[in-house]
């Protein structure tokens, strides 16, 4: 199993190679050019220049990439070109509102659709299913920042029993700190919620339809420990599944919801970044979100193997 | 016979809710079965043999099926239960084993967890003594090493293997009365034996009555005393098993006894086959279910559905012409009379 | 993705026959509320210049931050314009925009499905590319292309396919490979017919469901991010109306002007809505069998839907 694990850190290395060359071709092949946005628009030819060569922009493209990815693996990621702190300061100092955002979207999410995805399973075709059929039909049709703007307008504005945007940390307080994620998780993670939703109900119908759900009730046992203890274990892989890839669409969402919400989190400093060109910040930020990504799907992998005891996991 | 039954079925009919209307996929059945005996349900696929043991225990879903009729047991009316009491019936007093064990146990726990969930759930016994039961219960259902065998899975096991688990875990709690619907079927043939004669030593050791469902009818001559013959949810014949093979009543039933290649004797030339098919349950109309197949159908057959009558001690059969059939048979060869050709 | 996630399984199908098609067409709930829900905002966009009241542009000082009224039905804006023209010019740059994404995206994802489906050497390199584009964040990869190339509609246009091209491309590759492992196309083969006339007449038709269905989740998610976009300030430029624009400008001004967020707002759900209803519908209607896929089952006599027992 270590050996396993080990493997796919090391298959690490190639993925993060290839998302490196792209992110960089991208970036550094904008007619734009930092210089001139920190200088202004008064800035002289000599000026853009020289600041160009002291960032090392005037380096052939090639030379650029190797010294950049050269640091990366050194774990240098650079300094950034606007900030006054490297690459990693910038990053790491905002994983904290990001990182309960997404906790908290995610708890919101898995605990509403795996109790809603089993109820439309067990009462299939009555009212209840197509409620939540259609719940779930909606939160994939609306985005999440116009969700969040919508919860604003309502819980903020109308009836102004949660702040309008804005954050707390983790030491000002738990409520105060869950005060403020509150509206933004709940956008956040409606989308995901309706898919997992989806994806619990068909599952456990088709578990439930399985021979060994008819002979735990020749058992004798209860229907809610059938449908618990015997169904969704069985049910929970392809469920699994879904949870891993819109988690995904978490860190995408949190971008724009972070800016709705105002929420100094790695969301608005890559996209801030984007708009100043800080070429190091988000190239950085980019290598580091999809090395999460990888770890995540290895997480999730493992999990498989704890689910299922049919999944070898060395035969890969 | 003078003891009371152990199981009595009483005009049983359950009625499923189909897009199509509803159909009865039971139509009317009634049976016994009795302390310490084999009874065996023959039939093809889709006579509602199935049905029938499955409704004993009422684990269909209740909002799309209804059961009409009686099922005695223990003094009960089963159908009159309420759920929480039918829980307490369900594998403690009766117990049904299923035909693919593959699929009819859990893959994502241990055999052992699914035979002690069972224990536990109807008997108040510590864990420890709850384990102690299941490795005797996997000994004595032939299972070697019994204690290292509680932790595997069931896809580590065998074909064999997994129907002797799911054998355990239907005696977990020493129920009067064992189900087993096509126990047999899924496995290989040597395995059958040596699971068929696991059956009948445990029925005599534990003073159990068992409902056999097959359509095999080697299984049949091995196991069981009496047999009851279905047809598209009706029964059409029951008697002893002797009497079944060498006196057969119903035309089905003599088609279904010639159907079975012969070891002994002179070949045949072919195999004999019941000329058409099984209708669908929803097709059925106003005559004798079998007429449309059967070569000795005459007008009355095909205008009104004949009762089920009894025409010797012990022997019922549902047609019209039974008396004719068992008159032009006389003495000897029991397959020499008109209408069946070898 | 969304829109991957919820294509469960490909299934490769014969094509079916027409008359018949159209009926099931009609008489399926889902997929006609969500054709109709998308005729209706499709006809109302088209219409923009003769049923919007105002200029979406037209400037009103006098008038601003003013709530509905009978002249202005969905009220005006920070800077007096009226929303309900801009909401029906900003309906109709979304749809463009969806248009041409699910139009671009799906010729090119189809061709290099196809092309990798058929031919190894393609099939490495186009979906490495495939990978290393799908593994970023959509929206993330869409602003950055964006700002490379500067915020006009045409370059929106553009990023978008970008960025959905690998979805499509996946699912026909998919499909192909379906048809493609079948033993008559070996049969073609041995019989001399070329690669062209393999990959048109046989593998395009299997390869035309699920390709559909995708399209029309692509169109649903390619409005919603071009939203997302604009919202951002990475999209349509401004003032040139967009949904996502005029929810940007409703932000700024949300405890006083709930109308700039809730009218573009309900917009772009039915916009959605309808494109997921009318991709689930296809989804049912084309595929039927994708439904009820694992049919190695013993014979039930239970599952059934509910219908009362007489």
């Amino acid at each position: 199993m270590t050996k396993y694990i080990v493997q796919r850190i090391l298959s690490l290395i190639p993925i993060l190679l290839v998302v490196a060359v792209v992110v960089f071709m991208l970036i550094h092949l904008t007619p734009g050019d930092p210089a001139s946005v920190i200088l202004g628009d008064e800035a002289s030819e000599e000026a853009i220049a020289q600041l160009r060569a002291q960032l090392g922009l005037d380096l052939p493209l090639y030379q650029q990439f190797i010294s950049w990815f050269g640091g990366v693996v050194t774990g240098d990621l650079g300094q950034s070109i606007f900030m006054d702190m490297s690459v990693a300061e910038a990053f790491f100092s905002r994983v904290p509102p990001t990182l309960s955002l997404a906790i908290l979207a995610q708890i919101f999410a898995v605990i509403i659709a795996l109790f809603l995805g089993v109820i439309a399973a067990r009462k299939r075709g009555t009212l209840a299913d197509q409620a939540v059929m259609g719940f779930s039909l909606l939160g994939i049709s609306v985005p999440s920042f116009l969700l969040g703007l919508f919860l604003i307008l309502f819980f903020a504005v109308k009836l102004q029993w949660l702040p309008v945007a804005g954050y707390q940390p983790l030491s000002s307080g738990l409520w105060n700190h869950l005060r403020y994620l509150l509206l933004p998780a709940i956008a956040l993670g409606a989308m995901q919620a309706a898919l997992i939703a989806r994806m619990t109900r068909s599952s456990l119908i088709e578990v439930l339809s399985e021979q060994y759900i008819k002979t735990a009730r020749a058992k004798g046992l209860k229907e809610r420990i059938v449908v618990y203890k015997h169904a969704l274990k069985n049910a929970f892989i392809p469920i699994l599944t879904v949870i891993g890839e819109t988690f995904g669409t978490l860190i995408t969402g949190a971008s724009v919801i972070e800016t709705v919400f105002n929420v100094p989190g790695i969301g608005q400093l890559i996209i801030r970044s984007i708009e100043r060109r800080d070429f190091a910040v988000i190239q950085g930020s980019i290598l580091l979100i999809t090395v999460t990504y990888v770890l995540l799907n290895l997480l999730i992998d493992l999990l498989y193997g704890l689910l299922d005891p049919r999944v070898k996991l060395n035969r890969r | 016979m003078s003891q009371t039954p152990l199981l009595e079925v009483k005009n049983l009919i359950t009625t499923f809710a189909t897009d199509d209307g509803t159909v009865n996929a039971v139509d009317g059945v009634s049976f016994q079965v009795y302390p310490e005996e084999t009874v065996g349900i023959v039939g093809e696929s889709g006579c509602g043999k199935s049905v029938t043991a499955e409704s004993i225990l009422r684990l269909f879903d209740e909002t799309t099926t209804r059961y009409d009729g009686e099922i005695r047991f223990a003094g009960q009316d089963l159908l009159q239960l309420s759920e929480e009491k039918m829980r307490n019936v369900r594998g403690n007093d009766i117990s049904i084993i299923f035909q693919d064990p593959m699929s009819s146990l859990n893959p994502v726990y241990t055999i052992g967890d699914q035979i002690i969930e069972a224990i536990t759930l109807h008997q108040k016994v510590s864990s420890g003594q709850a384990r102690d039961r299941a490795v005797e219960l996997l000994r004595l259902t032939g299972i070697s090493d019994p204690e290292t065998r509680l932790r595997a899975y069931p896809h580590e096991l065998s074909g064999g293997m997994r129907q002797r688990v799911m054998i355990a875990l239907a005696l977990s709690c020493e129920p009067r009365l064992l189900i087993a619907d096509e126990p047999t079927t899924a496995l290989d043939v040597t395995i059958q034996a040596q699971i068929l004669e696991l059956m009948n030593g445990l029925k005599d050791r534990l003073r159990m009555g068992i409902m056999l469902i097959t359509h095999d009818l080697s299984v049949v001559a091995q196991m069981c005393s009496r047999v009851i013959v279905m047809y598209l949810g009706e029964v059409i014949e029951e008697t002893d098993v002797v009497t079944l093979f060498d006196h057969p009543l119903h035309p089905y039933t003599m088609g279904l006894l010639q159907s079975v290649p012969n070891m002994e004797g002179q070949r045949k030339e072919k195999l004999y086959e019941i000329k058409g098919s099984v209708p669908a349950m929803q097709d059925v109309a106003h005559c004798c279910r079998f007429a449309p197949r059967c070569p000795f159908a005459t007008d009355v057959c095909r205008s009104e559905p004949p009762v089920l009558e009894e025409a010797a001690n012990g022997h019922r059969v549902r047609c019209w012409h039974f008396k004719e059939i068992a008159e032009s048979r006389g003495e000897g060869d029991a397959f020499s009379y008109i209408g069946y050709e070898a | 993705m969304m829109s991957e996630v919820k294509l469960a399984a490909d299934a490769a199908v014969p094509p079916k026959r027409g008359a018949l098609k159209w009926r099931r067409y009609i008489t399926s709930p889902l997929l006609m509320t969500g054709t109709v829900l998308v005729a209706l905002v499709s006809l109302a966009a088209l219409m923009a210049p003769w049923i919007a009241s105002h200029d979406p542009y037209a400037l009103e000082a006098m008038n601003r931050l003013k709530a509905p009224s009978p002249e202005h039905i969905f009220g005006t804006d920070n800077f007096g314009r009226d929303v309900f023209s801009r909401v029906l010019y900003g309906m109709r740059v979304s749809l463009l925009v969806g248009a041409a994404v699910t139009l671009i995206a799906g010729m090119i994802g189809l061709v290099v499905g196809l092309l990798s489906a058929y031919y190894a050497l393609c099939d490495h390199i186009l979906m490495r590319i495939c990978d290393g584009l799908y593994a970023f964040p959509s929206i993330l990869l869409a602003i950055s292309i964006v700002a490379i190339m500067g915020p006009r509609t045409s370059n929106v246009i553009i990023a978008l396919s970008i960025v959905y091209i690998p979805s499509i491309a996946r699912i026909v590759r998919s499909a192909a490979l379906v048809v493609k492992e079948k033993t008559y196309i070996e049969g073609l083969r041995a019989q001399g017919a070329g690669p062209v006339r393999i990959i048109a007449l046989h593998i395009l038709p299997n390869v035309l469901s699920p390709l559909i269905i995708q399209a029309s989740f692509i169109f649903a998610v390619s409005i919603l991010t071009e939203a997302s976009l604009s919202f951002l300030g990475a999209g349509i430029p401004a003032p040139a109306p967009s949904l996502g624009n005029l929810l940007l400008d409703g932000k700024n001004v949300i405890f006083n002007a709930w109308w700039m967020t809730v009218f573009p707002g309900i917009c772009i759900i039915l916009m959605i809505l309808g494109l997921n209803l009318m991709g689930d519908g296809l989804r049912d209607f084309l595929d039927p069998k994708m439904k009820k896929k694992h049919v190695f089952r013993k014979k039930q006599t239970q599952g059934i839907d509910r219908s009362e027992p007489k």
